[in-house]
């Protein structure tokens, strides 16, 4: 690990004046410190956004404004959430262990880095550790990796459940910048594809903190969050989906599904929802759907079989949600 | 004085049997444990002496020559003591048993990840930092990486045939020729391998996470070129150990020889990525099965043939058929060992070594011989239990596999099983159960052990480790026996080598081995205290602190008067390893749930029935079983180290990557021993445990999943990916 000078502000002006090049803010420190002890990340200045007061969950127009340092514990505990948001509150409880989740935060977790090997692994070349040096998954060992959004560049995968969860309830990002101004952006236009630049993967500008993410009114009542798993607990997902759909006269009036396991972010497609909306549920439709998701598919020896996999269980998930 | 014995035939005794104290048995706790919950027992890593400064290992990212071009400028680095490049750091961790470690060379680098420096700093962040600056350039040279697409050697004396197989296997009413294949794993003990080390100028101590203290000594001796007096290694207490660390590792050398250079005590613990590297593995296998037998199911043809792997010049090789030897017989065989050499991290012995993987797979075979008969799998194996050992034509000391099989079937609900595949479903899961047998070799091995009676207060010594099995407890049990203590009164010393030399823990022969050795000491100190009251010692009895002889009861201690009564045992094989083919049994079931949609497969229960000598401690054998179950569980759904198919590396090396069954994968485990004393396992009866539940319980989960979902799995461990292929 590096040295790094720590700061604490109690303040979010305080916090945003303080960030300059080579600094990072840090919440839960669940994944940072992983980083930082491999020197993978070794930001010279470390600053704690833990107490400024952003950890509060509050009723919004309808909806709900989580703050950026809302553990994932609290979140998936909350009672409105667990009522209106139960996709949510599931995807949180999939992931991680519970000590992790007790540190975690929300807008870290967001944030959270690949957990590519070769990421990992200064030893190896990475596009999106050191920018330009290539990528050795490419070529090497895949599990853990993308086949939906990859390029020839990274393939590495976004292995968050509580972002994909957020993506089907659409959620918002509500950004401060350094100059203490606020601006809000999709959840879906908030992670980039990697392309030929995967060591920028948000569209957070240096300086710019989280302070937090909303969720509008829920748009469905028929909520479902699948994760499959190399082990029982504690794994990253191989697969996961997060449903959340209305029904109106025995057809489908509102669909938005995500994914996760599968994209080089937390993963939805447009042409799925359409393709659902409106439309009485059958199994047809449900593999037509897994069809059009896997339009541009592209799987290594390693990830092939998340194709089939994801299909199964997108029949599966939408079957328990419309029934 | 000493009381030495060498096994060279049956004990028909059972002197345990007729003592009065009561306590051998019995579910008594372990001295140790409350200090393991208090976290007062220190490992390797928790002790600080004065000065204590902190190493770092530096891996080799490639496989050629080595060089480190910034050297200096590391050494110039704040807080940095030294960066160490000696030619005695070593290369590959000393094989279980070794008693020797040669300078390896520190110039090439043989796999990727072999610890080519050492950084030593005043911190351990400053070390840390430190050894990621060092720049490690490799002028690389093409390896073999891949068993697979190399011409494996054939070691004339791993090959065994008899008759013509290839005819057995075209004239049998039944037969099948399969190919299975198991992962490469890694011992994942939860303690990762640490040293410290102090030299005061004449002797190195070092505070070790070692299973076999007297090798160890040994080996550290021979790796830093000092007499083996000079130097003392310790390790009252071991996290886990499981094979990794049999031979010392990387870690005790680079600790040792910074500790003599800078004069410092130095600590070196492994990162838990370098555990994965530099410490022996599990080789991964291909195992090609071939059975034929007759319409009623007797086995005429038997074929065992196992591809592993290790480095070049390494000698150890995983002995996958080792109970394909003795475990059934067929008139017509062939049993034979291939050796691939390639450059991935060395492999060496892992839990239960041979037949964790070879039984397990050996008993999937068996069932799909099963299931093509239409004979009943617990049946079919009770149809093949040889009258004497197939090998050698010698008499089994003891086999108690029939009685397990019927144990556990009964106890599982075996009778109840509809035989065919595929008929039982809950929601998305098919429900399936399974069994096999467990088969796994018994060896006892030299082995002493110090008794000395102090008053009524007795202490046990000996270098004998315990790496979490219970050794405290047992010993303290078998002592506390023999001389007619409450366990409280005797207190165990372990993991010193001032104490006389124990067996080490492996091949879970600790137990039967330094177990005996405390007897024989106990024994001794029996024999004086007859002499002293002027009878035989079988005439008295010794319990609560009491000795009574007739009509005569002494306090113990008036007996022992001022001065103390020492005693020392030793044990050794003998004959008995020719007269008799040793070996412990056991039944595993499993209830499997096979997802239909998602190929995920969860345990839902577990059984295991098994014979295994004298249960000292019922608490701390049923311990060691869940223990092997679990790793069965991890070995059949879970465990894989992922190397990479250019150079070689571990590409999953931490506990995010490499999938050890976590609580909510491991169902409710029943254990039950089938009484089992066998007269050649010297006067305790004891035999090894350890190992034995870990040998076919993935197999048990394998064949559950056929008759779960009607999918036959031939690869370990069973991923969901691998389910859905095999489902579809």
């Amino acid at each position: 690990m590096r040295p790094f000078e720590y700061q604490r502000p109690t303040t979010t002006d305080s916090a945003l004046a303080a960030i300059a090049p080579g600094a990072a803010f840090i919440a839960g420190g669940t994944n940072l410190i992983d980083l930082m002890k491999l020197e993978v990340m070794a930001p010279d200045t470390v600053i704690d956004i833990s107490r400024l007061g952003m950890d509060g969950i509050e009723e919004d127009d309808g909806g709900v404004r989580i703050g950026a340092t809302v553990t994932n514990s609290d979140l998936a505990a909350d009672r409105r959430v667990r009522r209106d948001y139960p996709v949510l509150s599931r995807a949180l409880l999939a992931g991680a262990s519970g000590q992790l989740r007790n540190k975690a935060t929300t807008g870290g977790n967001l944030l959270q880095k690949t957990r590519c090997p070769y990421f990992y692994d200064t030893d190896t070349p990475c596009n999106k550790r050191e920018p330009g040096t290539g990528c050795a998954a490419i070529g090497g060992e895949q599990r853990n990796h993308a086949i939906l959004g990859t390029s020839e560049h990274c393939v590495a995968l976004h292995p968050s459940d509580m972002a994909v969860a957020m993506r089907a309830l659409d959620a918002v990002v509500e950004i401060r910048g350094a100059g203490g101004e606020t601006r809000e952006i999709d959840l879906e236009k908030f992670y980039l594809l990697p392309e030929d630049r995967p060591q920028d993967e948000t569209v957070l500008e240096p300086g710019e903190l989280i302070a937090a993410a909303r969720l509008p009114a829920p748009k469905g009542t028929r909520q479902v969050y699948r994760k499959v798993r190399d082990r029982a607990s504690y794994a990253f997902a191989l697969v996961s989906i997060g449903a959340v759909l209305e029904m109106e006269a025995g057809r489908i009036s509102h669909a938005a599904v995500a994914f996760g396991g599968i994209g080089v972010k937390p993963w939805r497609d447009g042409a799925v929802d359409d393709l659902l909306t409106g439309e009485e549920p059958s199994e047809g439709l449900f593999e037509q759907a897994g069809e059009v998701l896997m339009r541009d598919a592209r799987p290594s020896d390693g990830t092939e079989f998340k194709v089939g996999l994801t299909q199964r269980l997108l029949k599966a998930v939408l079957t328990e949600a419309t029934q | 004085m000493s009381l030495d014995l060498k096994i060279d035939g049956p004990d028909r005794e059972h002197r345990p049997d007729h003592l009065a104290q009561n306590v051998l048995g019995h579910e008594i706790d372990r001295p140790d444990g409350w200090l393991k919950v208090k976290g007062e027992a220190t490992y390797a890593a928790e002790t600080f002496p004065e000065g204590l400064v902190h190493g770092i290992l530096v891996r080799a990212p490639g496989i050629g020559r080595v060089s480190c071009a910034n050297l200096e400028d590391v050494r110039n680095m704040p807080e940095v003591l030294a960066v160490v490049r000696d030619e005695r750091l070593l290369r590959n961790a000393a094989q279980g048993g070794a008693n020797e470690a040669p300078v390896q060379g520190v110039d090439t680098a043989e796999y990727v990840g072999q610890p080519v420096a050492l950084v030593v700093a005043e911190t351990f962040e400053a070390a840390r930092h430190a050894a990621v600056a060092l720049t490690v350039e490799i002028d690389g040279v093409e390896a073999p990486v891949d068993p697979e697409a190399v011409v494996p050697e054939e070691p004339d004396n791993q090959i065994s045939t008899r008759g013509d197989l290839d005819g057995a296997m075209r004239h049998a009413p039944y037969s099948i020729d399969v190919v299975y294949t198991t992962a490469s794993m890694n011992s994942a003990a939860m303690e990762p391998h640490a040293a410290t080390a102090v030299w005061d100028g004449e002797v190195l101590t070092l505070r070790g996470a070692l299973q076999m203290l007297k090798f160890n000594r040994n080996e550290l001796a021979d790796s830093l070129g000092l007499p083996p007096e000079r130097v003392r290694i310790l390790a009252p207490y071991v996290g886990g150990g499981f094979g990794s660390k049999l031979g010392i590792s990387a870690d005790c050398v680079a600790a040792a020889v910074a500790a003599m250079e800078l004069n410092r005590p130095v600590r070196v613990v492994q990162h838990r990525r370098d555990v994965f590297e530099v410490n022996v593995r599990r080789s991964e296998t291909r195992q090609r099965i071939r059975l034929a037998c007759d319409t009623q199911g007797r086995l005429t043809g038997l074929g065992h043939e196992a591809l592993v792997s290790n480095l070049p010049k390494e000698e150890f090789f995983e002995p996958v058929l080792q109970a394909s030897y003795f475990a059934y017989a067929a008139a017509n065989r062939d049993l034979r060992l291939k050796a691939a050499r390639i450059n991935r991290p060395a492999t060496g012995s892992v839990r239960a070594p041979g037949e964790a993987v070879g039984v397990t797979v050996f008993e999937a075979a068996i069932d799909e011989l099963a299931v093509k008969t239409g004979i009943d799998p617990i049946e079919l194996r009770l149809r093949n239990i040889p009258e004497k050992d197939p090998d050698t034509g010698v008499p089994f000391s003891s086999h108690r596999l029939e009685a397990t099989l019927k144990d556990g079937s009964e106890r599982f609900g075996w009778n109840e099983r509809d035989p065919a595949p595929r008929q039982r479903r809950e929601g998305e899961w098919w429900i399936g159960t399974g069994m096999a047998a467990a088969f796994r070799v018994n060896m006892i091995t030299p082995a002493e052990a110090r008794i000395t009676l102090d008053g009524d207060r007795a202490t046990v010594e000996s270098d004998m480790t315990d790496i979490g099995t219970g050794s405290y407890v047992i010993f303290q049990q078998i002592a506390a026996e023999i001389l007619g203590l409450p366990t409280g009164k005797v207190d165990v010393r372990l993991g010193d080598t001032a104490y006389p030399p124990g067996s080490g823990s492996g091949g879970s022969f600790g137990a039967a081995s330094t177990g005996t050795a405390v007897w024989l000491a106990g024994m001794e100190i029996r024999r004086a205290l007859a002499e002293r009251l002027g009878c035989d010692e079988s005439e008295m009895t010794l319990r609560d602190g009491y000795v009574t002889h007739g009509n005569r009861r002494v306090p113990l201690a008036d007996l022992v008067g001022g001065g103390a009564f020492s005693g020392h045992g030793r044990v050794e094989p003998g004959d008995a390893q020719e007269k008799v083919r040793q070996a412990t049994y056991g039944a595993h079931f499993a209830e499997v749930g096979v997802n239909d949609v998602t190929g995920e497969v969860r345990v839902r229960r577990m059984l295991g029935s098994f014979s295994a000598g004298r249960i000292l401690n019922p608490r701390t054998a049923r311990s060691q079983c869940h223990g092997g179950m679990i790793w069965g569980i991890g070995m059949a759904l879970t465990e894989e180290m992922t190397h990479d198919r250019r150079d070689g590396h571990v590409v999953n090396r931490d506990f995010a990557g490499y999938h050890v069954p976590v609580n909510a994968d491991v169902p409710p485990l029943d254990v039950y021993f089938v009484e089992e004393l066998d007269d050649w396992a010297g006067p305790l009866q004891v035999k090894g445990i350890g190992e034995l539940s870990i040998c076919g319980s993935g197999g048990a989960i394998f064949n559950a999943i056929h008759h779960a979902c009607g999918a036959r799995l031939r690869d370990f461990p069973a991923t969901p990916d691998r389910v859905l292929a095999a489902l579809s």
